[in-house]
């Protein structure tokens, strides 16, 4: 077997992983980065949207700040985020976009003078200030009390990830593209690299470093409808759960969109609706109106959502070969309307469905978007259970998302947690004193060695792969998507475990020289099923609704009981994960409160005073954070 | 609608000493909006998942799945079946690296160019004073910039480009749109002297034939004819620098350059 060394090893080219590869490679530390796929195809390049930092340059940006932000960021999450990290981000976010900018990131900038803008659909002027001209711009975003998300025309994700991969080319970051990782290289303490397998040649490899980061996305392939990209399928969180000693932080917290389309699940904006778009079932009846008398179609993502799944389940639901699915009327808006302003839905529609939605109805269903939960880590981004481990990204739960994200605010965590996390583990990297047992790189290596002749041979068992993949996900769209309930959720439970068991047993349904691609599906289905495990089997136990998290038996949020954070732990040998809780927050900079919006009722805690006072070691760290 | 669709599909693992080149037939019933990837995929879970082809966003953004759809290049995932006749022949990329099947190494060549060309800013990054204001920028040229940089890094160019095929080490128009995106970019202190090094040859600008293949197969739409030209232009004055007056230079150079500036 081939062995690499380095200093730093990058799990994942995405934004997080190449921000983070960048810091090291700046630093002068020899860096390794993989992927399974070129970087910039990793799926932060489909983010369109943009990245939130409170700049404040435009005119409806005006008077912000990271204190507006941070308070936007936390009732977001619905008070289930760690503050001192949402505080962290708010305050460096500034400073990271400028930094982008400083290396190449062609912001769209604030053009002085009189513009026409558009708010729940209807067009107001603003003047934007002269003296602001040329400074990077803002865009309106759900959920926030000003407009801050910069961004590159229709392109964010993708203009920021060329310009860090640029840098990475600049500094020297060697990349293994086509490189999976599937088994994590430690002693019981300390993290010394991974085995990966590679996708070229189906041969095993493997990278010992000084400190390994996974920052490896989302895990929303474990939903049979999902807007993430179909190599989003968790690796980087299961290879974490897999040493049985890495906790996963909030796997219940699960973000779903409303106008997912059928049958690829691109997303459509919510400028849809916002504009007067309806939402139709199978008779062409408009039923939101029934179900929310006020604000029809235009009540928040997650209610929306939730009707729309009720909907669907009284049998109302249009059927396809794709599943079962509504319809999204904006014929009315006319030609011209929709050639202009709804332009990209227009795009998406006639370029991957093959609808012209001037005259024809749009195929629609509520579709996983956002993961919030991942790789618990502390502030510094350093991995709960190993040293030497660190994540970042989507796949973290660093975590300042606590139940709910808001739109903006992860692809701006990429970078924001890439520079700071980077710099923490550059300091670890310089510090430590690695020592490489060869027995553990042996031990990890014969694991992942048998399950693959387990797997090829068939001497576990006849079980196929994309059968248990086909049976995951549709427990999981059934049971733990929008509405939750305990009934629900303990058939998914048992579901879940039944397929974790028949996933210990798959064997190949076809042969292939070198590197064969039924056998990647195969590697991975186990881990998914633990993830979805540990994401129903959390949302079960959590006898409360607070964000994305709704539970129709128990709609209060509940501060006295669950202002926490689930950790799940999949012991070695275990057929469930096993649950603990540590505080949401180590104090409450913002007292746990209402968020304004959503309604609902929640039953108070009474917080000692102590945890309302920010300690003065975090005061200090939040000042080394912005150097 | 409801066709049966005939996929013919160029089967090949370089892995594999006993493997020769050959077509595969597949018959898929075709779906309202059905795209190539569906139908490739459903061929891979339901007949042959040894079939090697990548995809990876489904929505044509992140440039994995370009392969020659009935003899174009092109984006699986970005083309409907119901364009297609029902009978489809899928080849991958020629140019690149045959990683298997319909699978090429388009991201190793990527890298390797643009260590080439060097494709990137530069400019002083240990400047950066994270307490200063962001140089400013005009919102137009920021939208210029971003123009270029939508390339996918697909690879479709490369496939349909005439000099590519008959010379390997070609760096082709997306090589010399990305310079010419640096070469816009103020942040970006390089020397005309320093592009010509990179593309002043053969391997760049020269060795075009101007054919324009390339854009016609771009799935981005992205301007190559105009950035070649502007290169090209930006080159040629270099090369003949001291032998024509300095003064004229500068007047033709400015007509050549890029469109907001020529219409300035
Ligand atoms: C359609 C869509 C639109 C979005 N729009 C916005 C938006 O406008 N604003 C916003 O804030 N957020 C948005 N998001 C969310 C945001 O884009 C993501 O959260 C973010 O890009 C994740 O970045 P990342 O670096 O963590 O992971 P990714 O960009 O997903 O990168 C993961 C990397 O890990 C690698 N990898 C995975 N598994 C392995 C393995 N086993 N071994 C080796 N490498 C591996 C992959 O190859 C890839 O390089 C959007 C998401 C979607 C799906
Ligand atoms: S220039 Fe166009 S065709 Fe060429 S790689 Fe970029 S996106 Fe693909
Ligand atoms: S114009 Fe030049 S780069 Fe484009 S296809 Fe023709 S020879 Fe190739
Ligand atoms: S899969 Fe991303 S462009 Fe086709």
């Amino acid at each position: 077997m081939q062995i690499h060394h380095t200093d730093v090893l990058c799990i994942g080219a995405g934004l997080a992983g190449e921000r983070v590869a960048v810091e090291a490679a700046m630093a002068g530390l020899n860096t390794i980065m993989l992927s399974l796929v070129p970087p910039r195809r990793s799926h932060s390049s489909a983010a369109q949207g943009g990245m939130q930092a409170a700049l404040g340059n435009a005119i409806m940006g005006d008077g912000d700040s990271p204190d507006v932000h941070f308070a936007d960021t936390v009732k977001g999450s619905d008070w289930g985020c760690d503050q001192e990290v949402a505080r962290i981000f708010a305050d460096t976010a500034p400073i990271v976009m400028r930094e982008v900018a400083h290396w190449g990131v062609p912001w769209n900038r604030v053009v002085p003078g009189k513009h026409t803008y558009y708010k729940g659909g209807k067009p107001f002027e603003a003047e934007e200030k002269a003296e602001k001209a040329g400074l990077i711009h803002a865009r309106a975003f759900g959920g926030t009390a000003k407009w801050r998300t910069c961004y590159t025309a229709d392109g964010t994700g993708r203009s920021v990830l060329n310009t860090l991969d640029t840098k990475c080319l600049q500094y020297g970051v060697t990349v293994h593209d086509r490189m999976q990782a599937e088994a994590l290289i430690h002693d019981g303490e300390t993290c010394l690299g991974c085995i990966a397998r590679c996708l070229r040649t189906g041969e095993l490899v493997a990278y010992l470093a000084t400190s390994t980061l996974i920052a490896t996305g989302g895990y929303g392939r474990i939903y049979k409808a999902t807007t993430n990209a179909v190599i989003c399928d968790g690796g980087g969180q299961i290879i974490a759960l897999d040493t049985g000693l890495v906790p996963m932080g909030n796997m219940e917290a699960v973000q779903f969109h409303p106008t997912g389309t059928v049958p690829t699940d691109i997303l459509v904006t919510e400028g849809c609706r916002g504009d007067g778009g309806t939402l139709l079932d199978v008779n062409l009846y408009r039923f939101m109106p029934d179900y929310e008398p006020d604000k029809s179609e235009l009540a928040s993502r997650d209610v929306v959502s939730r009707r729309m799944t009720e909907h669907m389940r009284k049998g109302l639901g249009v059927k396809s070969p794709y599943g079962d699915h509504l319809w999204l009327d904006i014929r009315h808006l006319g030609e011209k309307h929709i050639t202009t302003k709804l332009r990209e839905v227009y795009d998406i529609c006639t370029n991957f469905l093959g609808v012209n939605p001037i005259h024809q109805l749009i195929p629609v269903r509520p579709t996983h978007h956002y993961s919030m939960g991942g790789v618990r880590t502390n502030r510094d981004g350093a991995a709960y259970g190993l040293k030497g481990l660190f994540s970042a990204g989507e796949s973290a739960c660093w975590d300042m998302h606590g139940f709910n994200r808001l739109g903006g605010n992860s692809l701006a965590e990429t970078v924001v947690a890439g520079r700071y996390i980077g710099k923490r583990m550059v300091e670890y990297t310089k510090g430590a004193t690695p020592s490489f047992g060869m027995q553990y790189v042996d031990d990890a290596h014969k694991k992942v060695q048998e399950r693959i002749t387990d797997i090829v041979t068939g001497r576990k068992g006849k079980e196929n792969a994309f059968k248990i993949r086909d049976e995951m996900h549709d427990i999981m769209m059934e049971c733990v998507g929008i509405f939750r309930n305990g009934k629900d959720l303990q058939k998914a439970v048992n579901k879940l475990e039944e397929l974790y068991d028949r996933s210990q047993k798959i064997c190949l349904s076809s042969t292939c020289k070198g590197m064969n691609p039924e056998l990647s599906t195969a590697l991975r289905i186990r881990g998914m099923v633990k993830l979805a495990q540990c994401t129903a089997y959390g949302a079960l136990m959590r006898t409360e609704s607070r964000g994305a998290h709704t539970r129709e038996d128990f709609p209060e949020r509940n501060d006295k009981d669950w202002l926490n954070r689930t950790l799940a732990y999949w012991k070695e040998g275990a057929s469930m994960p096993t649950l603990e809780y540590e505080e949401a927050s180590p104090y409450y900079e913002l007292p746990p409160g209402d968020r304004g919006y959503g309604g609902g009722v929640t039953i108070p805690n009474e917080l000692p005073p102590e945890k309302f006072v920010i300690p003065e070691a975090a005061k200090e760290n939040l000042k080394k954070a912005k150097l | 609608m409801n066709r049966m669709l005939t996929l013919n599909i160029f089967r090949y693992n370089p892995l594999d000493p006993d493997s020769t080149p050959r077509m595969q037939t597949f018959t898929v019933q075709e779906y309202d909006s059905m795209t190539l990837f569906i139908a490739l995929t459903q061929i891979r879970d339901e007949k042959d998942p040894t079939l090697k082809v990548d995809f990876c966003c489904r929505a044509g953004i992140c440039g994995s799945c370009a392969m020659v759809i009935n003899g174009r290049p092109g984006l699986a995932c970005h083309t409907q079946t119901k364009d297609l006749p029902a009978e489809i022949t899928l080849h991958p990329l020629p140019f690149f690296q045959l990683l298997g099947d319909l699978s090429v190494d388009t991201g190793s060549w990527f890298r390797k160019t643009g260590l080439q060309i060097e494709a990137w800013c530069h400019s002083d990054d240990k400047a950066f004073d994270p307490t200063a204001e962001e140089m400013r920028m005009d919102n137009d040229l920021a939208n210029e910039i971003f123009e270029l940089d939508r390339c996918i890094e697909c690879g479709c160019c490369m496939a349909a480009c005439g000099t590519a095929r008959m010379r390997t080490d070609f760096l082709g128009a997306v090589s010399i749109m990305r310079v010419a995106r640096f070469y816009l970019d103020p942040r970006d202190k390089r020397s005309e002297d320093d592009y010509y090094e990179v593309i002043g040859n053969d391997q760049g600008v020269f060795g075009c034939m101007g054919l324009l293949a390339c854009e016609d197969v771009c799935p981005k739409g992205i301007p190559l004819q105009d950035q070649l030209g502007i290169m090209r232009r930006m080159m040629a004055m270099h090369s003949v620098k001291g032998v024509l007056p300095r003064p004229l230079i500068e007047t033709i150079k400015k007509k050549g350059c890029c469109h907001a500036h020529a219409q300035s």
